[in-house]
């Protein structure tokens, strides 16, 4: 991120802010060549290969087993190159280089790529599996048992081995005791004398075949499961390993028509493909759904959909406002206070920094969660001790200044922090200088102490601006965005774009995975432009100042 | 001798790497041995369950030679994570949840129906049994339900209140007489409470969804927003801040049992979970129904039903659908999970059993005598922001007509 900036003379001048460089690449390489192959760094390259391969080895498990054939050659490839790379004594640049790489494009790239290629699907509730999944879950909980027919007592039986033997239901009726024997072909019935029926009805045993037990049938439970029986009103189906029950799927898919159609009222759903679920002529879906690439419109609906849209500037406006507040006013407090611990006349300066340190060492999801209770009209500490009566929460302008107070009191330490450290790294003689020349206290501090101070900072409060940008905690668990205009709960008053996102994504009907990656991509894009401009302004002021 | 090294350094690793795998998959095989060939079955539940089930898991695992394994995941996440695993195709065997989650576990195929027997049906309360039944079909085994009731201060009020008038006008007095703060302690908080307003709003006349003919919720007829609603709106807005100031944003479900064992108000709108807090809190207290406004109709809490369900994409869907359909059916489970957790058992025979012990039982199983089954269908997920926010507007003087008015439109543009 801040890679030497302004070529290796100013990195030399100031040790620690760049890599040191030592020699020409040519004498380093010969060093290197000539260096000892000590036991430790042997025992250290040993271990993290072994890991390099451990993981290789624990991974291609599971890619095997789903058959993402792609997967694994990525993963046998990348596990080669690594071996290659560091079993090798050529290509020294990349040793340094790979290893950052690879976690940049795992936890930074690939989730990012990933997001994005969410924001063109519809991927959420009701549509999160693939077309078979959703007509396989429309079949079978269509299954209703045939009205009017009894359950049986149920034993799962076989003619071979418990483990591998083709099963048969054993079933007993439970009026006249008589046993049949069902497979796939139907039910036949079996010789009266040769079952041993338990009281309840239960087959125990019978001749010829090896009754399983719950532990031998639970091994085989999908084979019970997808064991049917067909009879004259439906098929036989287990519930369990002790019950058997007449049903009939009453919704069937027909790959002809590619719909489902359902035998009892005689409707059907047609298939489609671009809403990813089955619609019927008079334009009700079924709940099942499946995942399909519907294009743009995620991102059409963001810009056209007057309930997003509408409040999105506003929100924006205030998101701003929110995160220039809180960081900027972070910084001012935290700045102010390290100024004042740093004057030379200042008594018991350990003391007051331990205690200023407090708020930061404090968690800030339970912070959170006290200030909120602070605030409350009737019962909060705020109103208790002040005796006010005001509605902090309710009304827009005190709800957004109390979210903003929030933030000051947990951010400040971490600026006071940061400014302590900057300030003394500030050589002393640069403001003595200056007040030799006849300057104030408040033009040396204007012309030499904060423009050093930013530029050691101006990183920092880019990150903190970027970080509040998006700070769901801070509103989440204070305001939930609170007020709403009485007219429209999606959008509060101090709702920022991340709450806001959150609300029309998952807080509606159901989760809407591929709306909420649409929208986190628009909230990517304003902080990465943001976050450019800031950082090039940045450039040009260390350019001046370094 | 560079190859060499490279060589020895490239075996090391990956007899390291070998060691390591060939040390994992030791374990379980040396685990499994004693269990022949039994299957394994693994069911999710939040972390009181998960206690209460863990020896009733264990004893159905030593009765049929398989292993069972409860795993507690917290409640919060449950509903969502069992939805995630599942579209991936994995996950447990069975999970145990609140019935309002059947809609969105069926639209994601993540549970399958389970098949009763009429008799075992019967054992049930008739409400526990419509509450898990959706679409026609069964998809859970209910073990317990629980409602909103009233829990009143004896010593302050020592009469249950027939109405909401009797009700205020009790807690005006004791009000005037500094004896406590607050009238009523009814979570509403900044965002609303739509489960808790719900009673008041049903008894005023408003209605969330109609029903079909065969008495299953209809999400095409939504009652936010119906003329109705906007009467029921109002006579909540008139209990509330600007009105009798009965209904108040800053009690929230965070400070409102708190309140009513401070002993701040003698009226508390909460549901069998409050009772241990008030109990440790030394309060004499009584439970009864939640009353209505007078003259209007009874005021309905929503009626919720925890129940097991059987996971569609579990690998061990026979032994789930056993555990689910003929174990947790017994008396003996139902008690142990009361034990847990003290809520009415949905199985009558288990009621029954435990009713004598804790009287509260039978009155919170009395007061929501005239309940309505909390919708499951997914269109209830859409209600719940929305109505809450609009309760909460109308609280602090917003007024009720545009409010309504404006939330009905905005569930019905999210309802497909």
């Amino acid at each position: 991120m801040s890679a030497p900036l302004s070529g290796p003379g100013p990195a030399q001048q100031v040790p620690g802010r760049g890599p040191v460089r030592t020699g020409s690449p040519r004498t380093s390489r010969t060093a290197r060549n000539h260096a000892p192959i000590t036991a430790a760094g042997l025992a250290a390259k040993v271990i993290l290969l072994g890991l390099v391969a451990g993981i290789a080895i624990w991974a291609a498990f599971p890619l095997v087993e789903a058959e993402k054939w792609v997967g694994l050659v990525v993963l046998a490839l990348t596990t080669a190159a690594l071996f290659y790379l560091y079993l090798g004594r050529r290509h020294v640049p990349a040793k340094y280089l790979v290893p950052g790489t690879l976690f940049l494009i795992a936890f930074q790239i690939v989730p990012v790529l990933y997001t994005a290629s969410t924001a063109f699907t519809n991927f959420g509730d009701g549509h999160r599996g693939s077309k078979d999944d959703a007509i396989v879950a429309i079949q079978s909980s269509s299954v209703k048992q045939v009205p009017g027919s009894a359950q049986y007592p149920l034993s799962v039986a076989t003619k071979g081995d418990p483990a591998t033997g083709a099963l048969v239901f054993l079933i007993t009726d439970p009026e006249t005791g008589a046993v049949s024997v069902g497979d796939s072909e139907g039910l036949r019935p079996l010789d009266p004398g040769a079952a041993t029926i338990a009281p309840g009805g239960k087959v125990t045993a019978a001749d010829g075949y090896t009754v399983l037990n719950f532990g031998q049938a639970s091994a085989r439970s999908k084979d019970i499961t997808d064991l049917v029986v067909p009879t004259a009103g439906g098929a036989l189906r287990s519930s369990g390993l002790s019950r058997a029950y007449e049903g009939k799927a009453v919704r069937a898919y027909d790959r002809g028509c590619d719909c489902v159609k359902d035998s009892d009222s005689g409707k059907t759903w047609t298939a489609d493909s671009a809403l990813g679920a089955f619609v019927s002529a008079d334009g009700e879906r079924l709940a099942q759904g499946w995942k399909v690439n519907v294009g743009l419109s995620n991102f059409t609906r963001v810009l056209t959909d007057e309930r997003i849209s509408g409040p999105f500037l506003g929100t924006l406006i205030w998101n701003f406002a929110f995160a220039i507040g809180s960081t900027g006013g972070t910084f001012i407090l935290g700045m102010l206070i390290a100024l004042a611990l740093h004057s030379p006349r200042m008594r018991g300066t350990n003391l007051y920094r331990m205690l200023l340190i407090l708020p930061y060492a404090m968690p800030s999801f339970a912070m959170l969660l006290v200030w909120r209770d602070m605030f409350n009209t009737d019962f909060g500490l705020i109103n208790n001790l002040f005796g006010l009566s005001v509605d902090w929460f309710g009304q827009d302008w005190s709800a957004r200044a109390a979210v903003i107070l929030v933030q000051l009191w947990l951010g400040y330490p971490y600026m006071f922090l940061v400014a302590t450290g900057a300030l003394q790294a500030i050589p002393r003689e640069l403001t003595e200088a200056s007040s030799v020349d006849g300057a104030s206290p408040w033009q040396s501090f204007k012309a030499v102490t904060l423009p050093l101070l930013l530029v050691a900072l101006s990183p920092l409060l880019i990150s903190s601006f970027a970080f509040n940008f998006n700070n769901f905690n801070a509103i989440y668990l204070t305001t939930e965005g609170a007020p709403f205009p009485a007219d429209n709960s999606s959008n509060g008053a101090t709702d920022l774009l991340i709450t806001y996102t959150y609300r029309l994504a998952f807080g509606g009907q159901a989760a809407q995975f591929g709306f909420a990656a649409a929208i986190s991509l628009f909230i990517f894009a304003i902080v990465a432009v943001v976050s450019a401009i800031s950082f090039r302004r940045t450039r040009q002021q260390e350019e001046v100042y370094a | 001798m560079r190859i060499r090294t490279a060589g020895v350094v490239a075996l090391f690793a990956l007899a390291l790497a070998a060691s390591g795998c060939g040390g994992d998959s030791d374990e379980p095989a040396a685990k499994e041995s004693p269990k022949a060939a039994g299957g394994k079955l693994v069911i999710w539940a939040d972390d009181k369950r998960t206690a209460a089930l863990k020896p009733f898991a264990e004893k159905f695992g030593q009765e049929n030679g398989v292993t069972v394994e409860v795993q507690a995941v917290p409640n919060e996440d449950l509903q969502n994570n069992f939805v995630t695993v599942s579209s991936q195709g994995g996950g447990p065997d069975a999970v145990i949840g609140a019935h309002d989650w059947i809609g969105n576990l069926v639209q994601n195929g993540a549970i399958d129906p389970v098949q009763l027997p009429d008799e075992q049906k019967a054992a049930f309360n008739e409400t526990a049994v419509k509450a898990v039944t959706f679409n026609g079909q069964l998809y859970g085994v209910p073990y317990a339900q629980e409602n909103l009731a009233l829990i009143r201060n004896t010593d302050l009020a020592p009469e249950a209140p027939k109405t909401i008038e009797d009700l205020v006008a009790t807690g005006k007095q004791l009000k005037a007489q500094k004896k406590v703060t607050e009238t009523l302690c009814l979570q509403v908080g900044q965002k609303g409470d739509a489960y808790h307003i719900y009673p008041l709003y049903a008894s005023a006349g408003g209605y969330l969804f109609g029903t079909t003919a065969n008495g299953d919720y209809d999400p095409k007829d939504l009652g936010v927003g119906k003329p109705e609603s906007i009467a029921a709106f109002k006579k909540i807005a008139a209990l509330g801040e600007k009105g009798e100031g009965v209904l108040k944003r800053s009690i929230a479900d965070t400070n409102s049992t708190a309140t009513f064992t401070g002993k701040k108000c003698a009226f508390l709108v909460s549901g069998p979970w409050a009772i241990a807090d008030v109990k440790k809190a030394g309060i004499t207290y009584d439970v009864s129904a939640v009353p209505g406004f007078a003259g209007g109709k009874a005021a309905a809490p929503f009626v919720g039903v925890q129940s097991f369900y059987v996971a569609a994409k579990g690998k061990n869907k026979a032994l789930a659908q056993e555990f689910v359909a003929n174990y947790v059916t017994r008396p003996e489970l139902a008690v142990a999970l009361y034990q847990a957790d003290p809520r009415p058992p949905a199985l009558t025979a288990a009621l029954d059993q435990v009713k004598g012990s804790d009287p509260d039982l039978a009155k919170f199983v009395e007061a929501g005598k005239n309940g309505q089954v909390l919708p499951a269908i997914p269109a209830m997920a859409a209600i719940w922001d929305p109505f809450g926010k609009a309760e909460a507007a109308v609280i602090g003087g917003a007024d009720p007509t545009s409010t309504v008015t404006a939330a009905g439109k905005t569930i019905a543009g999210s309802i497909k």
